[in-house]
């Protein structure tokens, strides 16, 4: 062995340090044209980042964000039951605290990372305390309780170790009902709150979450059903996938929202919230059924032979040979369009629900700042796009890191 | 179903089958007994149907007419029968087949836990059992993807053998292997062999067959067109394409 090293190592050409000075002379001033793109561009970045920072500090629209804050992540979801919707981010945050100190590894990450949001907001959050006093617990004692509940989670979930996965396992499906009929309520025990006061970030997370949770299930059966060898399945799946395909999701949002009632007896009763989540979902479902057809497709037709050969029925062939490898091949895809679901649940802004971005509009609508000079729109959109970001990044973060965790071994 | 075994020793039975491919005739009036604890090398020029006639028995392939009876039960459009066969017979693959997304262990677990119904802990034993048969007991936890040619095939030997088969099936164990390769394989095979197993293997490797097979089968255009002992078959063919086919690849 130590020959082949001294071998490698005088045939390895020789690779030469280089110190900053070095490298920006290599990079960036190697000719006099370099010189100058090198020059112009770094002036055009200062121009932008002078005049951006210039008008984040003189920027006279934030008092607008501020005051509707409530607006902006619940909408008119009334004063006084605020604790609902707390208490639902309080679950979801101990779920997460809990999963971290059971599974670690990406729900530690995720845990971490919301955990530092919750209590990085909280300083913020403990100054404008005036415009939540109207809250049952305020905004930054709220915000800290849940940084508290993911840590205490965490440590709860080490101490109780892999005896909680199962339990975990279980309280993550429930969650979603739970978090509905908290925010709702139910027979009588907790006040019923209509979904026509549901709004803002609230009413954009829990419509992809359905939106989410839902298609998933929904678009692999599309899928399988596609690739069926009974007729009347595939036929009936193909039918589906290209008719949603074929059109926008605003077409199928309306389906929902006005055919619907027409046509259905007794539809004009179905809640509004409910007829935008069901066609989110439908919408969501032909394209998720696409994209894992396309994961099934790159399966090499040996590994259904050999399950067969096994003695594997069909039914177990795909649940544990195929669908498997197939979702794992397409994660970087499916994350993608979950991405495009979260987005694209802005849409129910046409049917009347006032998802994040209507809350926003509303905002910059309000005669209050018809005065501030520029309006507040920017401020105010500046506001919701960067919640936007932080959602849809955690979200490409953790795609990034299921797959690597899932690559091990392979090739 | 069971006098039909008992009967006889014929644990494999092939009556005039044929198959086509659209136009093409695949098989045709194929004819095959096979004993208990026999070893069975079918050779023969590629496109001659040989890897089609070994997945017709345990229907990976569909043949359209005559009759194929596996260990007393007979192979209809029926799936319980099909399963029942699949049960008795494993496969060994030419691209090894594994799953790449399952340790090596659970790729040899997974069909006695989910088809025999036994528990995870039975079917692990007989796992590490079955890979220390074959020589790699220590890469139980390791990927397919991690192993090389040779120990992905040997793990895929363990696999077929974890559901006890009364049949293994070899469909060109060896011809995506290095050369090197090739030898691990083939002695995992012949101690299959001489453990009494029925195997009916396609394959070129001669010298294997040579050694261990009982009866060889040459196959051209779809039909059985010699078969014979290997001493018989080696050293005086009876027919003019047997004799060509062998002086090519000899």
């Amino acid at each position: 062995m130590a020959t082949t090293d001294v071998t490698q190592g005088r045939n390895r050409p020789a690779r030469p340090t280089i110190d900053v000075i070095g490298w920006l002379r290599e990079n960036l001033f190697s000719s006099w044209l370099n010189v100058i793109i090198t020059l112009a561009l770094l002036f055009v970045i200062f121009q932008l980042v002078s005049s951006l920072a210039g008008w984040l500090l003189t920027a006279q629209g934030w008092p607008a964000v501020v005051a509707n804050l409530k607006l902006l992540m619940t909408w008119t979801y009334p004063a006084a039951q605020l604790w609902r919707p707390q208490l639902a981010l309080f679950l979801v945050a101990l779920l997460l605290g809990l999963s971290a100190g059971v599974w670690r590894g990406i729900a530690l990450g995720l845990a971490m990372g919301l955990g530092i949001i919750f209590t990085t907001l909280a300083i913020p959050a403990f100054f404008l305390t005036p415009v939540a006093a109207q809250v049952s617990l305020p905004a930054w004692l709220m915000l800290l309780a849940a940084a508290a509940l993911v840590a205490g989670g965490y440590f709860a979930g080490v101490a109780a170790g892999q005896r909680l996965r199962w339990p975990l396992i279980i309280a993550w499906l429930l969650l979603y009902p739970v978090v509905i009929l908290i925010i709702h309520g139910f027979g009588g025990v907790l006040p019923v709150v209509k979904t026509n006061l549901w709004g803002g970030l609230m009413l954009t997370l829990l419509l992809s979450v359905s939106g989410i949770v839902l298609s998933f299930p929904l678009g692999i059966m599309l899928a399988l059903g596609r690739r069926s060898d009974l007729p009347v399945v595939k036929w009936f799946c193909i039918a589906y996938i290209e008719l949603i395909r074929g059109v926008p999701l605003v077409t199928v949002l309306y389906m929902g929202s006005l055919l619907l009632p027409l046509f259905l007896p007794g539809g004009e009763n179905i809640d509004q919230f409910v007829r935008a989540m069901v066609a989110v979902t439908l919408f969501s479902a032909a394209y998720l059924a696409e994209n894992v057809r396309g994961g099934l497709q790159a399966i090499p037709k040996g590994q259904a032979e050999a399950a067969r050969a096994l003695g594997l029925n069909t039914l177990q062939s795909t649940l544990l040979i195929t669908l498997p490898q197939a979702l794992r091949a397409v994660i970087p895809v499916l994350v993608g369009q979950f991405i495009g679901l979260f987005k694209d649940t802005s849409l129910v802004v046409i049917v009347g629900l006032a998802d994040l971005l209507g809350a926003a509009q509303t905002v910059v609508g309000q005669p209050e700042w018809l005065g501030t000079p520029g309006g507040v729109w920017r401020e105010t959109f500046l506001f919701i796009a960067v919640i936007y970001w932080v959602f849809s990044f955690t979200m490409s973060r953790t795609s990034r890191r299921v797959e690597q965790q899932l690559n091990v071994g392979k090739h | 179903m069971s006098e039909h075994s008992t009967s006889n020793d014929d644990i494999i039975v092939c009556e005039a089958v044929n198959k086509w491919y659209g136009e093409f005739h695949a098989l045709r009036d194929v004819s095959l007994r096979v004993k208990k604890g026999e070893v069975i090398v079918v050779f023969g020029p590629s496109g001659s149907g040989k890897s089609t006639f070994i997945r017709t028995i345990n229907r990976l392939e569909e043949h359209q007419e005559g009759k194929i009876v596996v260990d007393g039960i007979e192979m209809t459009n029926d799936i319980r029968n099909i399963d029942a066969i699949r049960r008795e017979t494993g496969m060994v693959f030419q691209q090894f087949n594994l799953f790449p997304h399952l340790t090596v262990l659970d790729n040899i677990t997974l069909a006695p836990i989910w088809v025999r119904k036994k528990t995870k802990k039975e079917s692990e034993a007989r796992g590490m059992e079955l890979l220390e048969r074959v020589g790699i007991q220590e890469q139980a936890k390791k990927f397919p993807g991690q192993l090389s040619g040779g120990q992905q095939q040997r793990v895929a030997i363990a696999r077929a053998l974890a559901m006890d088969p009364r049949i293994m099936l070899f469909d060109e164990p060896t011809s995506a292997l290095d050369p090197e390769m090739i030898k691990e394989v083939l002695d995992v095979m012949k101690n299959l062999a001489r453990s009494g197993m029925t195997m009916l293997c396609v394959t070129h490797e001669m010298a294997f067959a040579r050694e261990v097979a009982d009866r060889m089968i040459f196959m051209d255009r779809g039909q059985i067109v010699e078969e014979g002992t290997p001493a018989q078959i080696f050293s005086n063919p009876r027919q003019e394409r047997t004799k060509l086919f062998l002086s090519q690849i000899l």
